[in-house]
């Protein structure tokens, strides 16, 4: 069973936290792996709030090759940054040759375009990379999006902390928000597209378990939209249908819950919205999840939620002081970086609640 | 050397011969006066005695004339095989026995010179049955624990009713930031997955059907399972038309329109909606084909209820005026979603066909949106009584077909927008679970199933040729026939006892396979808890071989 994590704070954070609060749950994952995302950015990127990041593990032709289509398209490079990374032997990890992460100038032409079309382009963009740099395995694309910075790596965490010196904090690599995992999606082949959180428009997704509904959850998410790929890890469906149920739908957070985990039919019968209900369930009956599962999201505008199957067979809690917010499958991991909490006003959601950390990290609780 | 007259009908040309001991026979006459075919007869036969009444063998010779049971043989009077005599004889004296090398169906034609007819189905595949051939192979263990069963809620509904896609429903978000519909939408009903499948008042006797809409009133109003049952062709009852229990019952119209003129009398009189409305267009036994109610069959409630004289009463193959799937749309759905004021889905049953894929993939696209079901039946189905050649040699099989629909949707990314319900021979194993399983696995919201109600209620027929007899309207044990001394052998509360009974087991039993994938709400389309053990079911379905 995977552990997950989430850090959001009013001050920027170093990913030496989000190692912190992934190693005391160490005996849930098998070291196969870290990966974290960070939103709003500090450090080095926050002077470019507004402009696209790339992130990248690949081979230099995979720099060109990525550099190459951007450039095609009109996009100017304004700043480069790469991680100084420490090899040493025994170190277990299987290093890519270069990450990358990169800002870029949106096209001139685009200077007055409406944002949806700017959205498109940009996810446009991160396909053509990664299809030419599947095609010629060249390395792995992430991320192409403003104030995100996306890093998947195989190997130990400890090591791979090592390797990029994440244990010791510094100022100019750090975020408002990280989630991460430690782990690979050992259920199938290691690949770093496999490994959480995974990423799409804003749109953050991290969950374990296992998603028994995958086949339906595919089978219907590969015809809604282009970004819909992959499918490398079953959890990608629970982004999908964030992105899908938010932003391509554009309803209420409220109506993820309802589409995932949907209130049973006796139950719907008696309630006021059930109308409304009962059609979200029915339309959307293939991106419905039976497994046990918790989730973990973040929407563009950095909010916070989790939220558990049906069936509260994941565990996850909340806990939090006046500047930060963690959210994790394990409290062990909360003692670890928020040691002088309140530790009675953690939460420990149930199988029918949603909880929702908005920007003020006001943590908003409602039942289905 | 004695003549023989090698021509003329002879006991060894029977699907069935008599196996009568004459030793255990009391002459009670149960058997012949049970046997609805007149296939036995009281007979005297000369029989040829030696006895010894002496100390030491004095063999005397005797001839007898004995009063015996004798077999009829006859093109019309032929045993069935259906085995009453057998049930009603006090001693074991008397048990109809399988012929292996009979003739039967080349003598009848040669003589009477009429398609050979017969009730039953399939009786050239009774093994190797696809749905045998696949496992719930996809156990949950330790990253997704099995449920309990016995203790777990279940969420076992499926869809009856024009699905929409999520950006076509009329929603908006109102100032407290929830969804609101602003226009109607199609009627969409949730039921149980399993429903009783369309059998006609006139096919079936008043008792039989009667038993069938007690058993669903009953699973619904006091078990907690909403069933609903299909009325078939053939008009629905007035009373039951006017009760409260209607809106168990969808109402089902077929290309002869039996009984609509009472269903159509009735409508202000109705308390509730019925459950739907089905059109048959057709059906998995003799597809293509139209039904046929012989006139002996057309009692006196029957043309009542159907509004009809006494006569043949042929739906004809297809339905009159109609020559295109959009044409259907439009007169057919449209008249009935608007009959009862778009507030009961509308749904279309057809033969499972190499051309179902196209016409489901019409419907999908169908800018009305008022089609609310695809109800395919396969090639086991069906009660039919029908010429044989229908009934052997046309049809489909449903499993693949049933895929193929969902496959088709799937393409579309319309899958679950018209409901998918199919049939054709499920519970045939006696296992409706089982199969319900499967096939919603496979991409069917749900089955429906006729044949095996037939059987709880008491049928003795099988698919190997016993009784199969539905088409003489003599059905020995009182279910399809009208004649009054028939039906009065069928105990209706028994019958809707069993039938309730069988569905609160099969309840339990899809429970039983929900568990162990650790699904909580029905599995549709989740064909990776599939395995099959044979490589060409699994290359075909698209599921996974194991071996």
């Amino acid at each position: 069973m995977c552990r997950i994590g989430a850090i959001k704070s009013k001050e920027y954070v170093h990913p030496s936290v989000a190692l912190r609060l992934m190693r005391s749950q160490q005996k849930g994952h098998d070291n196969s792996g870290f990966a974290m995302i960070m939103q709003d950015l500090g450090g080095v990127f926050e002077g470019y709030k507004g402009l696209p990041i790339l992130s990248m593990a690949c081979t230099d032709e995979g720099i060109k090759v990525a550099e190459d289509i951007l450039h095609r398209k009109g996009f100017v490079r304004l700043f480069q940054w790469a991680p100084q990374v420490f090899p040493k032997p025994g170190l277990k990890i299987e290093p890519m040759p270069n990450y990358v992460f990169q800002v870029y100038q949106y096209p001139k032409l685009y200077n007055y375009a409406p944002q949806e079309e700017k959205e498109e382009l940009l996810v446009d963009m991160r396909l053509a990379i990664r299809h030419e740099l599947e095609n010629h395995d060249l390395g792995y694309v992430y991320s192409f999006w403003p104030d995100i910075l996306t890093l998947k790596e195989i190997g130990d965490p400890s090591d791979i902390g090592e390797y990029f010196n994440l244990w010791e904090e510094n100022d100019y690599f750090k975020a408002k928000i990280i989630t991460a995992q430690c782990r690979q999606n050992t259920n199938y082949d290691i690949v770093r597209y496999a490994a959480h959180p995974f990423f799409l428009q804003g749109y953050t997704a991290l969950a374990n378990g296992e998603n028994t509904f995958y086949e339906k959850n595919k089978n219907l998410q590969k015809k809604l939209y282009k970004g819909y790929i992959g499918f490398e890890s079953d959890s990608q469906c629970f982004l999908y249908t964030l992105h899908y149920v938010h932003k391509k739908l554009k309803w209420p957070l409220i109506y993820y819950k309802h589409t995932i985990t949907p209130i049973p039919f006796e139950e719907l019968s008696q309630r006021e919205d059930g109308h409304i209900l009962a059609n979200i369930r029915a339309s959307l009956a293939h991106l419905e999840i039976n497994g046990p599962n918790t989730i973990i999201g973040v929407l563009p505008d950095g909010t916070l939620f989790t939220c558990c199957d049906s069936k509260k067979l994941r565990p996850v809690v909340v806990g939090r002081d006046e500047n930060t917010v963690v959210i994790t499958s394990e409290v062990t991991g909360i003692n670890d970086i928020l040691p002088n909490r309140d530790w009675q006003d953690d939460i420990y959601p149930g199988e029918r609640e949603m909880v929702v950390i908005n920007d003020e990290l006001e943590v908003v609780r409602w039942q289905q | 050397m004695a003549t023989v007259k090698v021509n003329q009908l002879a006991k060894d040309d029977l699907f069935w011969q008599i196996d009568y001991k004459h030793d255990r026979c009391t002459l009670c006459g149960k058997c012949v006066a049970s046997c609805p075919f007149q296939a036995i007869e009281a007979k005297v036969e000369k029989r040829r005695k030696v006895v010894s009444e002496d100390i030491t063998p004095n063999p005397k010779v005797y001839f007898q004339t004995i009063p015996v049971i004798k077999q009829v043989i006859s093109e019309y009077n032929f045993c069935r095989g259906c085995g009453i005599c057998e049930k009603v004889c006090p001693n074991d004296a008397i048990k109809p026995v399988r012929n292996s090398d009979h003739r039967f169906q080349a003598k009848y034609r040669a003589t009477v010179a009429d398609p050979f007819k017969r009730g039953g189905r399939s009786n050239l595949e009774t093994d190797g049955r696809t749905l045998d051939k696949i496992k719930v192979g996809r156990i949950s263990q330790m990253t997704d624990p099995s449920l309990d069963a016995q203790r777990h809620t279940f969420d076992m509904r499926a869809p009856f009713g024009r699905v929409l896609a999520p950006n076509e429903i009329p929603l908006e978000v109102d100032s407290c930031g929830r969804l609101v519909l602003k226009n109607n939408l199609p009627p969409v009903r949730w039921i149980y997955p399993i429903i009783i499948g369309d059998m006609s008042i006139g096919a079936l006797s008043w008792r039989m059907w009667e038993a069938l809409a007690i058993a669903t009133a009953y699973l619904n109003e006091e078990v907690g399972i909403p069933i609903r049952m299909c009325s078939g062709e053939g008009g629905v009852p007035v009373r039951l038309l006017k009760s409260r229990f209607l809106k168990y019952i969808i109402l089902q119209i077929a290309s002869g329109h039996f009984g609509w003129n009472r269903i159509v009398n009735a409508m202000p009189h109705m308390v509730e909606d019925p459950a739907g409305v089905l059109i048959k267009i057709g059906q998995g036994a003799k597809p293509g084909d139209g039904g046929l109610l012989m006139a002996k069959k057309v009692a006196k409630h029957i043309q009542e209820i159907r509004g009809v004289p006494k006569a043949d009463l042929l739906s004809p193959p297809n339905h009159q005026g109609l020559y295109s799937i959009e044409e259907s749309v439009q007169k057919m759905f449209l008249s009935f979603n608007a009959a009862f004021k778009f507030r009961v889905p509308v749904a279309i049953k057809v033969a499972a066909s190499a051309t179902s894929v196209s016409v489901y993939n019409n419907l999908l696209r169908d800018p009305y949106n008022i089609v609310g079901g695809f109800f395919l039946d396969g090639i086991d189905g069906g009660t039919g009584a029908a010429h044989e050649i229908s009934l052997d040699h046309t049809g489909h099989p449903i499993v693949s077909k049933l895929r193929d629909c969902y496959k088709a949707a799937l393409h579309q990314g319309k899958q679950g927008q018209i409901p998918l319900w199919a049939a054709g021979g499920m519970g045939k194993n006696w296992n409706l679970a089982a199969d319900a399983f499967k096939m919603i696995c496979l991409g069917a919201n749900g089955i429906f199933t006729g044949k095996l109600m037939l059987q709880l209620a008491g049928c003795v027929g099988n698919d190997m040729g016993k009784c199969n007899a539905c088409n003489t309207g003599l059905c020995p044990v009182g279910i399809c026939t009208q004649n009054p001394t028939l039906v009065k052998r069928l105990d209706i509360d028994k019958v809707a006892e069993n039938i309730v009974n069988y569905f609160i087991a099969v309840d339990h039993e899809l429970k039983k396979l929900m568990a162990p994938v650790g699904n909580s709400s029905l599995p549709v389309g989740r064909s990776d808890a599939l395995i099959s053990t044979d490589k060409s079911v699994a290359e075909r379905l698209d599921i996974n071989y194991a071996c």
